[in-house]
């Protein structure tokens, strides 16, 4: 009698798993890179050279994935993070994937982050069918499935961003003079593209001025000068954060009051909007699509307060108005997403799969009604963006969120 | 017509930083006769403790004094402890020294203060200087301040005792030893008052394209660039060729069309080798005659 | 100083190496020879890669030790010409379909020109001014790559991609009927090695013939050299045009082992390398230009391994290091080892 409840205790037990998870009996499937312990990420971030601002990217992301593994990892399985310096350059950024690749045999390369560094790896991902998963650029061309069904992006688009500034002056002020002024690179040049293309076919009279500036300038103050001299209406500020701050600064200090826009890279409140002054910033126009960790809006958001516990625990010390940590956070949250659907079955065939079947995926630390999908066709995937309006000490969304979706070319 | 008098006026006030930058790299290639391509470096660390200060509660003026005597202090050793050992060794070899110095001290700042930009407060405020709006009280300020650098180098070389030793162990080291000239410390000297210098400049720049610490990067070629300009035996020279490159660059920027915006940097440099082509020692500089 | 003028009795920047002195003996040639041969047999695509760009920046390093070693003009701009002959490999690779053996010498002759044209407003300069004209190039070049007018053949700052070469049909049948096959890294890393031997034979032959030593005599006194009739102008250039030739081909192989070209990759910070690479290896000691190369290759990784936070500061103080216990370079390693092996021969 004891024996055969035991049968059907068990045997309930195996039925009930087999209904809760159909993939659970599925057969135990790795490509280099997964075992039954761990699953091997690998990642290039420059932590050295011009753009070193953006390696807290990479720190925020292991300090994620050991958060993930003193929480028991994903399905059981370890994370080991093994990311490398490429110091911004592309031939550095070759010799550092094919190191990740080929020695230290990772499943996936995630979040590689430049564009030149991107370009210069995708074809040699792409061939030997590796994922080179959530880029870490707002290039455009990631969103490709056809030509590279290896590669996918993560964060909207510049030129979608570009877009909706295009669409919104549009309609709000139809007859406005605009001047542009952008990075001469391939940051900057995406932004441009992404306003007259926004315009269409009013780009060459609504648009009286591209100023474009080099990164290695140490101040950009000249260029504003030139710029007001030709008395646009609307300033169209297409910089990262250290140039932003002081085109507002500039603008301020020259008594000049155009409607300025700002790139989303450009908007954390504590390292660009203090700096140049609060008095200065006010009215200044942007798109979010993630939180700004500085805002004290979000001081209440549930998904903040774990970002905040994550940082206070993992990354004692590191400066939170660095939009870059925000944004580690959220792609990492999105790869464990991807791994932990795919469940035992860890082929990169099974990763790409599971990245283009995401559906209304919310991490900590988007905006309220930005959601990430993806599909088969559809690799870009975060197309969403809300504007907002900078007010006091904070910013105020307005307006809907806006799909700024660009196809690629 | 109001747009060139604009574009001089606002390159006057970029300009003030490269003569700043520059007044540091003529002292230092006064006392060792070499560019350092880390005095750049120096003037942002230099920058960074001061703003550090001033993050415990110092204020302005005091942390001001605290950094240019910490900066000297800190050249001089740095020149006794990495330098001195490398004194006979090849020219070249010295100058792979200052890149490993530069890589070193740009490392360290990024890990103890990160590379987000932050806002630096200036003694002079911001509003617009005699009513123009396109040179600042402060920019103004950074002008004087260059100025007065200036002249204090200026009756430390000719008039103290001190500074016509410097000078001597620059240029002839072997017969000012024969004087009874201390090289060595003159060395060490220079060092130290170039890093003291370089701090001050660091601390008038950083208002305008904020502290961090890559904010040297464009700077120091500039400076290079206004130093060579205006000839390397002269700090007058240094800070005219800053104000100089300043201005030229601003107006290549707004006047040579297509190019012009995209290739600043490049034409001002290729300007200053024209200038070296005909002048060799630069506008000011004495002409250097080398017997065999 | 009263004196308007100063008179100075100058050091040579760069020191004088004797003639003898510049070159591996043919024991120590040998060995390295094999083991250049025998390794990549042995070891990963990845490695073979990496040793690959380790002829290539080689093959650059070498190129500086001629220009500043041999004729004593310094030189912070060698990642100008790499850049022009990437993209010239580059361009005629993906825009006209050219075999990519045959856009090596092109490159080269293309740089040589280059070099030499930029040689010639050189000549007035020396010593710092010389430095600082050759930074200003090498600072332009990125910003000229980038240029609207050029897009259409650069990319711009998007950069070409380019293809790899699969070694040729012939030594691929070959070796198939020995059931044998040769990866694309493999073919490339012989084809470079051929070439890197090729002209190291003759950057050594250069440096002992009659015009390396019109070089050297500039080097050590130019205004001595000039009084005994050497024709300081034509060798001075010459030697800008030879250098920067040999850092075209350099540039050129390495856009196709790396299969991208990008204005991001040719940044001061390459010359700076590429600077740093000759004083460890030794200037003027042409051997050590790969002692130079391995040394910027590799040191860096091994930074990066010790302190991903700290990477730049380890390497300055791995760099400080070198510099501290042998301020020549490979070079003054090399004497000390040769010093040795002779005494114990005689025990």
């Amino acid at each position: 009698m004891i024996f055969a409840l035991r049968i059907a205790a068990a045997s309930a037990a195996v039925i009930a798993l087999a209904a809760s998870s159909p993939a659970a009996f599925a057969q135990k499937k790795y490509d280099t890179g997964a075992s039954d312990t761990e699953i091997k990420i690998g990642n290039i971030m420059p932590y050295s050279g011009p753009a070193s601002a953006y390696g807290v990217i990479g720190k925020t992301e292991e300090a994620y994935f050991k958060m993930i593994n003193d929480q028991g990892g994903i399905n059981g399985r370890k994370v080991t993070f093994v990311t490398y310096d490429d110091a911004y350059s592309p031939p550095k950024a070759v010799e550092q994937v094919r190191k990740l690749v080929e020695s230290d045999e990772v499943l996936v390369v995630f979040n590689p982050l430049g564009t030149p560094s991107n370009t210069a790896i995708q074809k040699y991902l792409n061939s030997k069918k590796i994922p080179q998963l959530f880029v870490a650029t707002g290039a455009t061309k990631w969103n490709d499935p056809k030509s590279f069904p290896w590669t996918m992006g993560w964060q909207p688009s510049y030129q979608s961003e570009a877009h909706i500034y295009a669409k919104w002056l549009m309609k709000e002020k139809p007859d406005a003079k605009v001047a542009i002024v952008y990075q001469n690179d391939d940051f900057g040049k995406d932004y441009l593209k992404g306003t007259k293309d926004g315009f269409g076919a009013k780009a060459a009279s609504s648009i009286i001025m591209e100023e474009s500036y080099e990164v290695s300038e140490p101040s950009i103050d000249g260029h504003i000068v030139k710029i007001k001299a030709a008395n646009p209406d609307v300033l169209l500020i297409y910089t990262t954060p250290k140039f932003g701050a002081q085109t507002i600064k500039k603008t301020a200090e020259l008594g000049w009051k155009p409607l300025q826009i700002i790139t989303n890279v450009a908007i954390s409140v504590g390292s660009v909007m203090q700096p140049a002054g609060f008095e200065n910033a006010q009215g200044v126009l942007s798109a979010a699509y993630a939180k700004d960790g500085s805002d004290p809006q979000w001081a209440n958001d549930p998904g903040m307060k774990k970002w905040n516990a994550f940082l206070d625990k993992y990354m004692p010390g590191v400066d939170k108005t660095d939009n870059g940590v925000v944004y580690g956070y959220g792609a990492a949250q999105t790869l464990a997403k991807v791994l932990e659907m795919c469940g035992d079955d860890l082929t990169r065939a099974n990763v790409m799969k599971q990245a283009a079947s995401l559906k209304d995926f919310t991490p900590d630390t988007l905006l309220p009604g930005v959601k990430i999908n993806t599909s088969a066709t559809d690799f870009a995937p975060i197309p969403q963006l809300q504007m907002q309006r900078f007010k006091g000490q904070k910013w105020e969304l307005f307006g809907e969120i806006i799909s700024g979706d660009v196809p690629s070319e | 017509m109001e747009l060139f008098a604009n574009q001089v006026l606002a390159g006057i006030a970029t300009g003030a930083i490269y003569a700043c930058m520059a007044l540091a790299v003529v002292m230092i290639y006064q006392a060792i006769d070499h560019l350092n391509f880390a005095q750049g470096e120096m003037a942002m660390f230099s920058t960074f403790v001061s703003w550090q200060l001033m993050q415990w509660g110092v204020p302005y003026w005091g942390a001001f004094v605290i950094t240019v005597a910490f900066s000297f202090a800190a050249g001089t050793v740095i020149e006794r402890l990495l330098f001195k050992p490398l004194a006979k060794a090849p020219v070249l070899t010295n100058v792979a020294g200052f890149i490993a110095l530069y890589a070193i001290i740009n490392s360290v700042a990024g890990l103890i203060w990160d590379f987000t930009i932050k806002q630096y407060p200036t003694p002079f405020g911001s509003s617009p200087f005699l009513g123009s709006q396109l040179i600042s009280t402060h920019q103004a300020g950074m002008i004087g301040v260059t100025l007065l650098m200036l002249l204090l180098l200026f009756f430390f070389f000719r008039f103290t005792r001190v500074g016509l030793a410097m000078r001597a162990a620059a240029s002839l080291p072997e017969s000012a030893r024969l004087v009874g000239i201390n090289t060595s410390w003159m060395i060490a000297l220079g060092w130290g008052m170039a890093a003291a210098i370089g701090s001050i400049a660091g601390m008038m720049i950083a208002p305008v394209v904020f502290l961090e610490p890559n904010m040297m990067l464009g700077v120091l070629i500039y400076g290079f660039a206004a130093a060579v300009l205006g000839g390397l035996s002269s700090p007058f020279g240094a800070v005219i060729g800053g104000f100089l490159v300043g201005i030229f660059e601003n107006l290549v920027g707004t006047y040579i069309p297509g190019v012009g915006n995209e290739l600043k940097l490049p034409i001002a440099l290729a300007l200053i080798i024209v200038v070296l082509v005909v002048k060799p020692a630069g506008l000011f500089g004495r002409a250097i005659v080398k017997r065999v | 100083m009263s004196a308007a003028e100063e008179v100075v009795t100058e050091a040579p920047a760069v020191e004088a190496v004797p003639k003898r002195a510049m070159t591996l003996g043919y024991g120590t040639s040998l060995v390295v020879l094999v083991a250049l041969i025998v390794i990549p047999l042995f070891v990963k695509n990845f490695i073979i890669f990496q040793l690959t760009m380790l002829l290539i920046y080689g093959l650059a390093v070498l190129a500086l030790n001629i220009l500043t070693g041999g004729s004593g003009q310094f030189s912070l701009g060698q990642s100008a010409f790499y850049a022009v002959g990437a993209y010239t490999s580059a361009i005629l690779m993906e825009h006209t379909g050219m075999n990519y053996a045959l856009t090596l010498p092109i490159a080269g002759i293309i740089c040589f020109g280059f070099g030499f044209l930029f040689g010639l407003p050189a000549l007035r300069l020396s010593g710092v001014y010389l430095a600082l004209a050759t930074f200003a190039l090498a600072t332009a070049m990125p910003q000229l790559l980038k240029l609207g007018y050029f897009e259409d053949w650069t990319g711009g700052v998007q950069g070409l991609v380019v293809t790899k070469p699969d070694a040729p049909e012939y030594l691929q049948s070959l070796l198939s009927s020995l059931h044998l096959k040769i990866s694309q890294d493999m073919w490339l890393y012989y084809f470079t090695l051929a070439i890197t031997i090729a002209i190291y034979v003759a950057a050594v032959n250069l440096l002992r013939s009659r015009s390396g030593r019109a070089f050297m005599a500039i080097r050590d006194n130019e205004i001595a050299a000039s009084a005994m009739g050497v024709d300081v102008s034509l060798y001075k250039t010459l030697a800008f045009g030879v250098s920067a030739g040999i850092t075209g081909v350099a540039g050129g192989l390495g856009a196709i082992a790396v299969q991208f070209v990008a204005p991001d990759g040719y940044t001061i910070q390459l010359a700076i390398s590429l600077f740093l690479g000759m004083v460890v290896g030794g200037v003027g000691w042409l051997p050590g230009s790969i002692v130079g190369s391995a040394f910027i290759i590799f040191v860096p990784n091994i930074a990066e391994s010790v302190s991903k936070g700290l990477s730049g500061a380890v390497f300055g103080v791995l760099l400080f290091l070198v510099i501290f216990l042998v301020p020549h370079g490979a070079r003054q390693v090399a004497i000390v080892a040769q010093q040795l092996i002779g005494k114990l021969k005689k025990n």
